[in-house]
């Protein structure tokens, strides 16, 4: 056991230790394990049926969601008894049908997350291998620059930055990219420093390896599994903070169906019609719980002695 | 113990001063400041003179290193909007920020120590998978969405607290619950997992040998080692709700510090939002370090590295 680290960078890597480095191991060992976790079955399951909705957006959606009918406004969902089976999931304040705005808005949410991730991820990882792999100096300043980063106020950054380059998709997406990449880069940090001093990197430097060459097929093969366990659990942090900046009408603006937004509109109608939040919060939170329960499932399956 | 804490030190002043440099570019990427102040009816030449009247015609260097030196001094400027000083509104805002972090804290703490305890205690069974269950399900569920879940629920359809405002202490209940929701599955996991290592160690097997009673082995030995790390991980989720408190005070109308900024963000007042973005950076940075400091104080084997 190591003593408990101090805060800033290495108490990052202390709390994310159970997110680590995992050994390589036999695809079909790790597929059974896979389908033994339940977890990672249920989340699995869960994400799989969500993609497929938002890549089949046009074929499920009844309606165009961006069609408004202002005759038809505020209709509840089928369950109450004013519903109708016309519109499923009622329609919202501009009578635009509520399903075919959540269907479209799983496509906003997976785009965010997923080119959020990208982004993050490369910046984070490449500092963090950088700073696992040179030590020393390279080290300290970019564990500095980390650090520096982890005291910046996310949400209030995220919202001042957004409101700078106005409020789109595009611009909500490089605003969290640049932002979200602390994990990766502590992560990766740890994880190289621990690859670094196998004895195959040390034997491929013996061999004259170039150093490019050994970060790219020593290290990062083997920090793979930690790298995409980060990704998934970013990618639901990037979700979230897109619904909160499109709730505060920072982030992805009208008449984009994202579901922050369609929570943000639906705001003032709660009390007489709660599920005008209710249902774009409950999407909300079947995608965030598939991804995470996705990103813990694999962190067990791939380095289950770190599970918790 | 002096050399780590003079060293720990050195680094939070750095931290601070490069946050500094960050929020001083927010102002000035934010477009013209000359303009943003003589207001959208002003001529050339009134800009002109109110970039002289302001220096912002001097050096960048310059400007930043004045800036710094009022802001040393809580002088943050003017807002655009209010035409009163940053400082007074910040003064007004910031208590009701942290009282909200606190209770929200304290909150969390409450429920989520014990809870890992006891699903460290309880490793494995039911109560272990409904604890990280519950966890799982927590992290998935947006502050936003519980707040105006909450509201529905206890304002509007019980009617036992109000719904918005920050006028008396049933406004705090409400929003501390969300805010603090946020910390319970991060301070959960560190506990259960600090009690599962510290109830395989040698000392609490002996403890158990020599035949106390188990509540006394768990709560006086086992209990108070576990939480140490807590303790760091407690003051960096302060400052994370410090900062995260604008989405909460927004869903519940409270005139704090989060409300200030989002406020002045969506009216381009620039100047709020870089001293609240400066304040909170600070804040966190010393949070961390008495956090190291008190880790350190707790557990002498940080000192050594």
């Amino acid at each position: 056991m190591t003593a408990p680290a101090p805060t800033g960078i290495d108490a990052a890597t202390d709390a994310l230790r159970q997110v680590m480095l995992a050994t390589p191991r036999r695809g079909s060992a790790l597929l059974r394990r896979s389908l033994g976790h339940s977890g990672l079955v249920a989340g699995g399951v869960m994400l799989v049926a969500i993609v497929a909705v938002a890549l089949a957006a046009p074929l499920i959606a009844p309606h165009d969601p961006y069609n408004q009918d202002l005759a038809r406004r505020l209709i509840p969902p089928i369950w109450h008894a004013k519903g109708n089976w016309e519109h499923v999931l009622g329609t919202d304040k501009l009578g635009r049908d509520y399903l075919s705005r959540l269907v479209f808005g799983a496509r906003i949410s997976l785009l965010i997350g997923t080119l959020t991730v990208l982004i993050s991820g490369t910046i984070g990882t490449a500092i963090g291998v950088c700073a696992g792999y040179f030590g020393g100096r390279v080290d300290a300043v970019l564990s500095y620059v980390v650090t520096t980063r982890l005291a910046l106020p996310v949400v209030l950054v995220a919202l001042a930055s957004a409101a700078l380059v106005g409020g789109s998709l595009q611009g909500v997406i490089v605003v969290l990219g640049l932002l979200l990449w602390d994990r990766f880069a502590v992560v990766t940090r740890s994880a190289t420093q621990q690859i670094a001093r196998t004895d195959y990197v040390a034997a491929a430097r013996a061999i004259g390896c170039s150093t490019l060459r050994i970060l790219l097929s020593e290290i990062l093969p083997n920090i793979l599994n930690a790298l995409i366990v980060v990704a998934t659990l970013e990618m639901a942090h990037a979700i979230l903070l897109e619904a909160a900046l499109s709730f505060l009408g920072l982030g992805v603006q009208p008449p984009l169906p994202s579901w922050g937004l369609m929570i943000s509109e639906g705001k003032q109608y709660m009390f007489f019609s709660p599920w005008v939040i209710g249902i774009p919060a409950a999407a909300l939170v079947c995608l965030v719980l598939a991804i995470n329960l996705v990103g813990d499932g694999l962190r067990d399956v791939t380095a289950p002695e770190n599970r918790d | 113990m002096l050399s780590f804490t003079s060293q720990r030190l050195v680094v939070a002043l750095s931290v601070a001063l490069t946050v500094s440099i960050v929020a001083f570019l927010l102002l000035h990427l934010s477009g013209d400041l000359a303009t943003a102040i003589a207001g959208p009816e002003a001529t050339a030449a009134q800009v002109a003179e109110v970039r002289h009247q302001f220096g912002l015609d001097r050096p960048m260097t310059l400007q930043y290193l004045d800036w710094l030196w009022r802001a040393l001094h809580f002088d943050f400027g003017n807002s655009f909007y209010y035409r009163d000083s940053v400082t007074s509104l910040v003064a007004a805002r910031l208590p009701v920020t942290l009282t909200l972090g606190a209770i929200s804290l304290a909150l969390s703490l409450v429920i989520a120590v014990p809870l890992g305890a006891l699903a460290a205690v309880y490793s494995g069974t039911i109560v272990d998978r409904l604890a990280l269950g519950f966890c799982v399900l927590g992290q998935a569920v947006p502050a936003f969405c519980l707040g105006l879940g909450l509201i529905i629920v206890f304002a509007v359809q019980l009617r036992w607290l109000p719904v918005s405002g920050n006028a008396s202490w049933k406004n705090y209940v409400l929003p501390s619950i969300a805010l603090g929701w946020y910390a319970v599955p991060a301070v959960m996991r560190l506990s259960r997992n600090g009690m599962l290592e510290v109830l395989s160690s040698d000392y609490i097997r002996t403890a158990r040998a020599k035949g106390l009673r188990p509540s006394v082995v768990i709560v006086k030995h086992a209990l108070r080692n576990a939480i140490i790390p807590v303790v760091a991980l407690a003051a960096v989720q302060f400052g994370f709700m410090l900062g995260g408190s604008i989405v909460i005070e927004a869903v519940f109308n409270m005139q704090g510090l989060g409300y200030l900024a989002w406020e002045a963000i969506a009216r381009n007042d620039f100047p709020v939002v870089q001293a609240v973005v400066l304040i909170l950076a600070v804040i966190y940075v010393a949070l961390t370090f008495l956090a190291d400091v008190a880790n350190a104080f707790l557990d002498p084997r940080i000192r050594l590295i």
